[in-house]
């Protein structure tokens, strides 16, 4: 992205308003504001149940300034579709909106790969026109910040409780861009709101891609995360930079990576600046140390390098 | 010009699409729907009907798109069946709250377990509160009669309510009888282009399924009810207007002998025709009897029902669903309760059966009539009694 692109996103009006109610430090409510920014007004968008659906839209006001449905938690890659075959089969028949329309499907990490997974799935293989689009900030944080299948490895949350026998959650966070990718649509990338251009420029190339698009996008809450408001653009800066979460996108099955990282900082520093991981022990922090490390190699592969 | 074929209930329901030209189809197979959902996609694939076919994951995504699809602005219809219906649940109270006018035919299926896909009203009446329109057929001809004014009904700008069109798994989903079809030409205006008020559009931008707090979610409720219980003028409207363009006429309640009846069979769904059969044999024995047929079942038409039995002593209401642990079949508790109090507060009894397919024979009606007399005239205290049961 260029200084051109950049300064007409600045330009370019708001489509998600100020006056919401999202905690101080949201990032996630933040990436929701780049990617409305990026996409334009000839958009759609249909939300899950989550933080920003709860944040933007008590009756009677709202934060949208696109057409935005929300109905239920699990189903917005399924509204999408018919949203996006409704204007298709309108079109034919000279009804509806007359230019073409950016169809997006948008909720949090479980709207997206635990409870909403087998709609998404669905409507990615039907290969509907429509971009989907993860806030992953690794848990329910809507309902109290209680674990998801993208909550990493040692994290506490309030149904992965540290205790006695219990040192959080103890599994690996789900590849979810991956699974996206195993559907063979054409576009899929990772994205973090520290990165607001090459943001912006995923967002673009999902819009003008023909067909299913995912992204994930990284989304600090400093609420759930148990980290200070004001460090969320720097913490998503240390995730890409400690290899937690690499900027890639795979196009057309092409995997890349958007930000090379010549030497991965070790993640230390990313662990101890959140309360969510404050009871871990240094042989733990050695472990995931390894994981990410041994992970990041096998991405490196996938991008050819 | 109509014209007279053979041909199955489930297969009627397509050619009731064609003619209402839906744009979008959005369904998920199950037994007894199957038929309904192979053939949509059949005329779609043909260029018969010029739609897009959904083929869904899931009976909650089929549900999910049709939300998204009305909500765009476009002519949305569905079916699907018993567990079908179960997995669709939460999201067919998102598209009565958002008044879109989604068209869903029913092929009414027990629910499991032990697994069943034979006919019965457990599905349907699971869903009694969603608040959809639903109303029930007995046969092929009101399937199709009935799937085509419900489009009309659902868009009607006083309306704005999804509908269920029921018709009972198998016993009317799967028989092929012959019927009257109408013809592009003889539908001229009767449904006129659908035309929903604030579609999704970038250009004018309409926030839908904002969230309600407790200071507003009554309100959103009570508005919602004052909307429905008045679409009953329309559904008649409607039917009447059908009537008398095409020479069918439906009615909220339907009626068989019931003039001089002292006691009146209520039924619901298609088993109220081989009720006619026993009907006719009781009276040629000279029992004064007559049946109700109920068919508008949401919203609930009291008036008619009152009307229907005013002049009758004993009621006997037939159900095919057990409310566990509760008071009897359904029909029958909103029969009751809509006599409850009224002038038309009288003896009520109630049968279940023809559960998961089980046949009811005119027999079994005659049974029922003379049981039930039998209940009512000795005064027992018996909830209800179950119908062609093994002991
Ligand atoms: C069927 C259903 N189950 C559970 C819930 C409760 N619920 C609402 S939002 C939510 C969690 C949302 O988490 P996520 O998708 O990660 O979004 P976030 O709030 O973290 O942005 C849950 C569990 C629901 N609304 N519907
Ligand atoms: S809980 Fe987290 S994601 Fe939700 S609004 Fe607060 S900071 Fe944002
Ligand atoms: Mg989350």
């Amino acid at each position: 992205m260029n200084e051109q692109t950049l300064q007409k996103l600045k330009d370019g009006g708001e489509l998600f308003s100020p006056g919401h109610r999202a905690c101080i430090g949201c990032v996630e409510v933040l990436a929701v504001r780049q990617v409305c920014k990026a996409l334009g007004k000839d958009t759609i968008i249909a939300n899950a149940t989550g933080c920003m659906e709860i944040v933007s839209s008590p009756l009677p006001t709202t934060n949208w300034m696109v057409p935005w449905i929300h109905t239920l938690f699990e189903n917005t890659a399924a509204v999408a579709s018919g949203i996006e075959a409704g204007l298709r089969a309108m079109k034919r028949k000279n009804r509806g909106p007359k230019q073409d329309v950016n169809v997006v499907a948008m909720g949090g990490d479980g709207a997206t790969c635990d409870i909403g997974f087998q709609a998404l799935s669905g409507a990615m293989e039907r290969g509907h026109n429509f971009i989907n689009v993860c806030f992953d900030n690794e848990a329910y944080m809507n309902t109290g910040i209680q674990r998801s299948s993208a909550t990493p490895f040692g994290a506490t949350t309030t149904t992965s409780p540290t205790g006695k026998n219990s040192i959080g959650q103890v599994t690996w966070k789900k590849d979810m861009p991956a699974i996206a990718a195993a559907h063979n649509i054409p576009y899929v990338a990772t994205a973090c709101p520290s990165y607001a251009s090459d943001l912006a420029k995923k967002v673009k190339k999902a819009q003008e891609t023909k067909g299913p698009s995912y992204l994930h996008i990284y989304s600090v809450c400093p609420t759930g995360w148990r980290s200070k408001p004001e460090m969320g653009i720097e913490l998503g800066r240390m995730a890409v930079e400690t290899g937690i979460f690499p900027l890639y996108e795979v196009e057309n099955g092409q995997w890349r990576l958007t930000k090379t990282v010549k030497e991965l900082k070790p993640i230390r520093d990313y662990i101890k600046a959140q309360g969510r991981f404050r009871h871990l022990t240094d042989d733990l922090i050695d472990e995931i140390q390894t994981k990410v490390t041994e992970k990041y190699e096998a991405l490196l592969k996938k991008c050819g390098q | 010009m109509s014209k007279r074929v053979g041909t199955e209930a489930s297969f009627a329901i397509a050619d009731a699409a064609i003619l209402a030209d839906v744009d979008v189809v959005a369904a998920y197979p199950i037994t007894p729907q199957t038929h309904i959902v192979e053939h949509l996609s059949e005329v779609v694939a043909d260029g018969e009907l010029n739609a897009e076919f959904i083929c869904v994951e899931s009976e909650h995504s089929a549900m999910s798109a049709c939300l998204g699809s009305a909500a765009a602005g476009a002519r949305t219809f569905t079916a699907t069946a018993g567990q079908g219906l179960e997995l669709m649940h939460e999201v067919l109270y998102i598209a009565s709250s958002m008044r879109l006018p989604i068209v869903m035919a029913v092929s009414n299926r027990a629910l499991s377990g032990p697994l069943n896909v034979w006919g019965d009203h457990s599905d349907v009446m699971a869903t009694r509160d969603c608040g959809w329109i639903q109303y029930f057929t007995e046969n092929a001809q009101e399937v199709f009669d009935l799937s085509l004014c419900a489009f009309k009904i659902a868009e009607d700008p006083n309306v704005l309510f999804p509908v269920m069109v029921h018709m009972d798994g198998f016993n009317v989903s799967h028989v092929v009888e012959p019927l009257e079809m109408l013809e592009k030409d003889d539908i001229g205006d009767f449904i006129p282009p659908m035309n929903f008020p604030h579609p999704l559009d970038p250009n004018k931008p309409v926030t839908m399924g904002a969230f309600a707090p407790p200071v507003l979610y009554t309100e959103c409720r009570k508005s919602q009810e004052e909307a429905l219980r008045p679409s009953k003028q329309t559904i008649i409207k409607v039917w009447n207007e059908f009537g008398e363009r095409f020479g069918r006429q439906y009615k909220p309640v339907e009626t068989y002998k019931t003039e001089d009846a002292d006691t009146l069979l209520i039924a619901i769904g298609s088993f109220t025709e081989t009720a006619t059969v026993a009907v006719d044999t009781l009276r040629a024995k000279g029992e004064k009897v007559g049946l109700v047929r109920m068919r508008l079942w949401r919203p609930f038409p009291f008036d008619e029902l009152r009307d229907a039995v005013k002049d009758a002593e004993k009621l006997i209401v037939f159900d095919r669903c057990i409310s566990y642990g509760g008071p009897g079949g359904p029909l029958c508790s909103e029969i009751k309760s809509a006599l409850y109090g009224s002038k038309e507060q009288k003896p009520v009894v109630n049968f279940i059966g023809g559960l998961g397919g089980r046949d009811i024979t005119p027999e079994q009606f005659e049974q029922m009539f003379s049981r039930g007399r039998e209940i009512i005239d000795n005064n027992l205290d018996i909830q209800y009694e179950t119908i062609g049961v093994r002991e």
